[in-house]
This record gives C-alpha cells, sequence and structure tokens, in this order.
C-alpha cells in the first residue's frame, strides 16, 4: 500500500517536489487502518472472547435487557464501554517504579505488533508494506514484544511483575525456534518468503476435491501445522501457556501495576498478535485468502472474507483452548519446547524434504 | 481419653508456634540469592485471607511460613458468653463452607454431654443434610483447585451444581450458606413440602455431572502433570502432623470417623471410604488428595440416597429438644467428620447455661501446618496448587 501510495502521489504534478512529505504521508494513509484494524479487532475479539466463553460455562455473558443504560443487545456493547472505562481511568505510575521504563513499556509492546501487522497481507494487494520476506519479518517483529513485557517486568518494581517478565522471556524466546522451524517446510514447498508466492503456491486443487492448501499437502505439513500453531499460542501467552500472568499464581503477573489505559494497549496488542499468529498459520498452511472450493469465490473482496473467517477460526481454537485446559508449569512448558516441539519441528522438516523428493 | 488426646494436640500446637519463631528469625539470614514473597493476605489463590511468608530461590519455594489471624473473631471467647443455643450461629461461621457439618458436630457433642437422645427421624434428617453440605463443599474445593491449576470452566461447573445445593438449603432454612438448622436435640424445621422429591431430582441430576468434571479436569493430561507426585504427604507425616479427613485418606490411610469412630446413624448407611491409591503418580500427591474429594461426592450421594429411602415420613423433630440447655458440670470432647476432616469440639460445662470453655479442633489447621513441609523444593506454581489440594477454610483455621 505505501508503494501504490507513492506512485499515486508522485504521479500527480503539483506535489511531486515534496517527495519527503510524499512519503510521510503514504506511510500514515496506510498505517492508520491497520490501527483502526487492531482496536476493532481487540474490541470484537474481546467481546466474543466473553460470549465462547460464556456459553462453555452454561452462562450468558454480557446482556442488556430492556430499556435504561445497559450494553445493548447480547451485550454488544460491553467492550465499547470497557474501552471508555479504561480510557477515562486514572492513569497510575507506582512511587516506586522506574518512571521512564514503565512508560516506555506498553508503547514497545504496541509497537511490536503494530510493525508486526504492517507486513501481513489480507488479500492480494491490501498489504501495508510488501516486503519479499514477509514471513521472515513477521517471525522477527512478533517477538519484539518480549523486550516491552521484560521492561513492564522489571520497571513495575513488584515481584509479582518480576517473576512474570522472567517467565514471559524463557516462553516466548524459547517458542520462537519451533514457530520459525516448523514455517520452513512451507519456504521449502513454495520456495519463497514472500506470502503472495506463498499463497499462490497454493492454489488449484488436489486429489480432486480438497483445495491444494499446505496443510493437504502430505501427512508432515499436519504435523507442522499443529507444531507451529501450538508454539504460537505458546508464543502469545494464551492458555495453557499464560504462565506470564497466571493469575492463580502471579495475581496478573507482568502487567500487575498496569491499568487505564496502558493496560488496554497489553490488551489490545494480545490480540493483534492472535490474530498475527493465527493469521500466519491461515497464510501459511490453510491456503491464505484463497477459497476453500477451489476456482469459486476467489476475488479481492472474497479474498479479505476468507483471510478473516479461517484467522477467525484459528482465533476460536485459541479461546476454546483457554477455557478447557489447565496450565502447565514452567519446567513442564519448557520441557514441551525442547524435548518435543524442537525435535518435532526438525523431523518435519525432515519429512517433508523427503516426501517432496520422492513424491515429485 | 479423648481428652488426653487434645492436650496432646494442644502441646503439639504450642510446639509449631514455637517454631515459627525460631523461623522468623533464620528468614533475615537471607543470601543474594533468595527472595522472600508475600503471598497474601490479598492474593487470588489462598482462599481466604491467608499470608504466605515464602523465601523463593528462582521459582523453587525455600521456606514457607503461613501467618494467620486475619479473620480471628475470638470464636471461642464468644461462645463462653452465649448461652448453648446462641452459640449455633457462631459456629456456622466458622468453616462456612461446611456449615451444616459444623452444627452436626457441636449438637453431637452437647447432646452427649446432656444425654439426650435424639428420634431417628431427626438423625436421618441430620445425616441427609450434612451430606448434602459435604457435596456442596466437595464441590467447591474440586472447583477452585481446578481455578488454582489454571483451568477456568470446570469452577464454573462445580458452582452451578452446587447453586442448586444452596437452593434446596434455602428453600430448607432460607440461609444459603450460614444455615443455623441443626439445633441441640433436633432440627429448626422439618422438611418442607416437596422437599424430598426435589432431593431425589438433584441427585438424579447430580450422578452424570460427577462423570463431566472427570472428563474435563481429572484425566486431563496437563492437569495429571500438574497434580501427580507433586506435594506428596507420605502416610506418617500426615499421622505425625494430625492431618484428617480428604487429606490423609488421599495418602492411603482409611480414616474415617463415619465409619472408625461412628456417630449419629452412619453404622446404618453402606458406603466406602476412598482413599488415594496413586493412580496417576505417588500415594499422597495433590491427584490423589483431589480423587479422594471426586470419589466421596459419589459416596455421599449413596448416602443420602439410602437415608432419604430409609427415613421415617412421620414424627416431630422437636421431640428430644430440651426447654433450656443447662448441662451439669462435666466435660466431654467430641469428634465428627466434616468436609474437612475430624471437627472436634471440647466443651467444659460448670452447671450454668453458658460453656466455661468451648474449644473446636479444626482440621484445615492441622492441615494447613503441614504446609511447610510437603512444598519444600517445588516451584512457586506447585505451592499453590498444594494448597488447593488442601481445601482450607480460613474462617476455620482462625476461628
Amino acid at each position: 500500500m505505501v508503494d501504490f501510495y507513492i506512485n499515486l502521489f508522485s504521479s500527480i504534478e503539483l506535489i511531486k517536489s515534496y517527495q519527503s512529505s510524499i512519503f510521510i504521508i503514504s506511510v500514515l494513509l496506510a498505517g492508520i487502518p491497520i490501527f483502526g484494524f487492531m482496536a476493532v479487532n481487540a474490541l470484537v475479539a474481546v467481546y466474543v472472547e466473553r460470549k465462547v466463553s460464556a456459553f462453555m460455562q452454561d452462562r450468558l455473558g454480557p446482556m442488556g435487557h430492556g430499556v435504561g443504560l445497559h450494553a445493548g443487545k447480547w451485550g454488544v456493547l460491553q467492550t465499547l464501554a470497557d474501552a471508555i472505562k479504561l480510557l477515562t481511568k486514572e492513569d497510575i505510575i507506582p512511587e516506586s517504579a522506574d518512571k521512564k521504563l514503565f512508560l516506555l513499556a506498553p508503547c514497545i509492546i504496541f509497537i511490536g505488533s503494530f510493525v508486526a501487522f504492517a507486513g501481513f497481507p489480507f488479500n492480494e494487494f491490501l498489504i501495508a508494506a510488501d516486503f519479499n520476506l514477509g514471513l521472515f519479518y513477521i517471525l522477527a517483529m512478533s517477538s519484539v514484544g518480549v523486550i516491552g513485557i521484560i521492561l513492564a517486568g522489571y520497571s513495575s518494581n513488584n515481584k509479582w511483575s518480576l517473576y512474570g517478565s522472567m517467565r514471559s522471556a524463557a516462553q516466548i524466546v524459547s517458542y520462537e525456534i519451533p514457530a520459525a522451524l516448523s514455517l520452513l517446510p512451507i519456504v521449502m514447498l513454495s520456495g519463497s518468503l514472500a506470502f503472495k508466492d506463498i499463497v499462490l503456491a497454493q492454489t488449484g486443487s488436489t486429489l480432486g476435491i480438497l483445495p491444494n492448501w499446505f496443510i493437504f499437502n502430505n501427512p508432515f505439513m499436519i504435523i507442522a501445522f499443529w507444531l507451529f500453531f501450538i508454539a504460537g499460542v505458546a508464543e502469545v501467552n494464551r492458555t495453557p501457556f499464560d504462565l506470564p500472568e497466571a493469575e492463580s499464581e502471579l495475581v496478573a503477573g507482568w502487567m500487575t501495576e498496569y491499568s487505564g489505559m496502558r493496560w488496554a494497549f497489553f490488551f489490545l496488542a494480545e490480540y493483534a498478535n492472535m490474530f498475527i499468529v493465527a493469521g500466519v498459520a491461515t497464510i501459511g498452511f490453510l491456503g491464505g485468502w484463497l477459497s476453500p472450493i477451489p476456482g469459486y469465490f476467489d476475488g479481492s473482496i472474497w479474498g479479505v472474507f476468507w483471510l478473516v473467517s479461517k484467522t477467525s477460526f484459528l482465533i476460536f481454537v485459541m479461546m476454546w483452548f483457554r477455557w478447557t485446559f489447565p496450565r502447565l508449569r514452567t519446567d513442564q512448558l519448557m520441557r514441551m519446547c525442547w524435548k518435543f516441539f524442537l525435535p518435532g519441528s526438525f523431523f518435519v522438516i525432515i519429512g517433508v524434504g523427503l516426501w517432496d523428493l520422492i513424491m515429485r | 481419653m479423648s481428652f488426653q488426646k487434645l492436650g496432646m494436640e494442644l502441646l503439639l500446637i504450642k510446639l509449631k508456634m514455637g517454631g515459627n519463631k525460631i523461623n522468623n528469625q533464620n528468614l533475615n539470614n537471607n543470601t543474594d540469592e533468595e527472595m522472600v514473597l508475600n503471598i497474601g493476605p490479598q492474593h487470588p489463590s489462598t482462599h481466604g485471607v491467608l499470608r504466605l511468608k515464602t523465601i523463593t530461590d528462582g521459582e523453587i519455594i525455600k521456606k514457607i511460613t503461613p501467618y494467620i489471624g486475619y479473620l480471628h473473631r475470638c470464636f471461642e471467647k464468644h461462645c463462653e458468653n452465649l448461652t448453648y443455643e446462641q452459640a449455633i450461629p457462631f459456629i456456622d461461621r466458622c468453616d462456612y463452607i461446611g456449615s451444616m457439618n459444623n452444627d452436626f458436630g457441636y449438637a453431637v457433642a452437647v447432646e452427649k454431654l446432656m444425654d439426650i437422645k435424639v428420634p431417628e427421624k431427626v438423625e436421618y434428617i441430620r445425616v441427609i443434610v450434612a451430606e448434602m453440605n459435604r457435596i456442596a463443599s466437595h464441590l467447591l474445593a474440586v472447583g477452585v483447585f481446578g481455578l488454582d491449576v489454571g483451568a477456568v470452566t470446570p469452577f464454573v461447573y462445580c458452582f452451578r451444581d452446587r447453586e442448586r445445593i444452596l437452593d434446596l438449603f434455602e428453600m430448607l432454612c432460607g440461609a444459603r450458606l450460614l444455615y443455623n438448622y441443626i439445633w441441640v436435640g433436633g432440627v429448626s424445621h422439618d422438611f418442607p413440602i416437596g422437599w424430598v422429591e426435589k432431593t431425589y431430582d438433584f441427585l438424579d441430576y447430580f450422578e452424570p455431572k460427577i462423570i463431566e468434571t472427570n472428563d474435563l479436569l481429572t484425566y486431563n493430561k496437563i492437569f495429571i502433570e500438574r497434580t501427580a507426585d507433586v506435594g506428596v504427604i507420605p502416610p506418617e507425616v500426615a499421622i505425625s502432623y494430625g492431618v484428617t479427613g480428604p487429606n490423609l485418606r488421599g495418602s492411603g490411610v482409611k480414616w474415617d470417623l463415619r465409619k472408625n469412630d461412628t456417630y449419629s446413624i452412619y453404622d446404618k448407611f453402606d458406603f466406602d471410604i476412598p482413599v488415594g491409591t496413586g493412580a496417576m503418580g505417588t500415594i499422597g500427591d495433590c491427584w490423589d488428595r483431589y480423587y479422594v474429594r471426586i470419589r466421596e461426592l459419589e459416596e455421599s450421594l449413596k448416602i443420602i440416597r439410602q437415608a432419604l429411602d430409609q427415613m421415617p415420613r412421620d414424627g416431630d423433630v422437636y421431640e428430644s429438644m430440651p426447654k433450656k440447655i443447662r448441662p451439669k458440670a462435666g466435660h466431654i470432647y467430641s469428634r465428627t467428620e466434616s468436609p474437612r476432616g475430624d471437627l472436634g469440639f471440647y466443651i467444659e460445662s460448670d452447671g450454668s447455661a453458658t460453656p466455661s470453655r468451648l474449644k473446636l479442633r479444626s482440621p484445615a489447621f492441622t492441615a494447613l501446618s503441614c504446609m511447610d513441609e510437603i512444598s519444600k523444593g517445588w516451584m512457586l506454581a506447585d505451592m499453590l496448587t498444594i494448597l488447593g489440594s488442601l481445601d482450607i477454610v480460613l474462617g476455620e483455621i482462625d476461628r
């Protein structure tokens, strides 16, 4: 989108000479919709999460009924009300906190997921910054947030926060590796790191009926998908891997001392990260913006629809996890990563390589 | 004989308190590696207002010192100034999760002191409500234990089922938590019309729900990983600390006062005493303690069903209720099986309308006392799992 805007503005004679301004305006034009999308995504996802958890637990969740001040029919305005509450809350910074770092941490966490979104494609054309190594870029950017988490935990000057951030650092850094390794087979099969090429390699159909998505390419890819998805769940700190904020152990983990808008930023980033992990899984394994019925319902608008619905389904699965499983312990988490996920992803890489060599 | 046992217990408590003081001094000699972590009194997993002063090395627990008393209400001193009837609401508030069992224990104690023989119908009513209350209490324990290991949904399911018991109790005596239902020499009301049928409905409803909990939580791989082999209480340690109830049975000791030192009419019913078998790990681990509670839900259902079937339908619940409670001078120690273990009442009477001394032997207190011994060397997360598996109620510990 940035390139598109720059070309567009450069073609206008009147403003052609202000190259730096054109660049800034183009970046803003591409970036503001991303911010909007992140906010809307968090609003919707929080509402859905509350409703999903409620239905799984025999409850109703947020509801509004009749006249008067309430959260709308079925409580659809609940998250909006929560957002307003968070934004208008008193801004508390603990007295003994390291103020600068305390203020910096939410920014870093938010920037981490925002920057990752810049490389995320919604369809063939709708991508803020089109790289030829988009997959690599998103993997790199999605781990920026951990710096913010460590800063938040350290600067709060609270033991719970420190525990949370220590756990988080260990967890995210560890699970980066199997997550990245289990994405390697995609690169092997498509021969590219650009999202566009990865999705284009999945067009057509296989075995007559199934779409030619990478997950149906060979049995190893199914394992790779699960490895990536579970490692992704661990990377975004969701149950059963929500140790950094384990509410029954660490009160609220690294975000214990945060409230109001800063805390809202953490939330925004968490749901944005969920979307990115689910989105990368969709693009890498589930055909991205391609229709599940090969040859039908393809096109730009349909593309956005398919991508968002597949991603939303994966996000729903994450919520399903959260309201079903207990939490792992730190050492069990590490053992799972280094003893099962890492060898597993190597096994998958070799398997996919051999399969490709023999079957092709 | 029971008095001697009580003396031993008091001595043990005294020793433990002295022990705490010595440990406090050790707290100051930390090395640089160690951190003192104050868990509570405001913490989501301390099951009330309990403070655990924890010395940690990274996430490994080095030492735990429980500090209690945040909920102290001078219960025992209060009772010295209240008549025997007036003490019952205070006894309700000790173990507020298992109020019926508290009242039951107290009523049995005073009746022993006064040599009152309660009519059979009252005995049945008492057993039914006490076992219902045991189910409610165990449901809370199971649900909250799930919450401690991070599973939220089983907690909500358990509370949904517990709600039905509370509704039944509300129908029975108007209160949902603090019942004041079992009185000395009787109960405050007979069963209301339709209550027995509703209880049968509840039993039919609840039986499959245990299987649901098992599917969702008990045999969950992560749950087993988190609880099996964690926080093992060997039988001899459990006995030496005076741990009772499901915690003791989880360690494989078949000790249940309903069978071993039977009171009321528990000898008329056919039920098992579930004990920990180490099915998933070692005998006496958190999973065993948890599973004993699950099994006890089934056993309580069995008892309630038999009691409802056998109960005489007509009779007067006020028949043996004394006009005024004025036991002759003397003392009694009586113990009953509450959801948390051996609940003992020591009552000393000087012949007046108020007890000259009333002591409550709290099973949760002894369970908490072995916390340091069993959670040393485990991680922070395990420590809270162990605390959850002990199922303590701070109202009873602090009194």
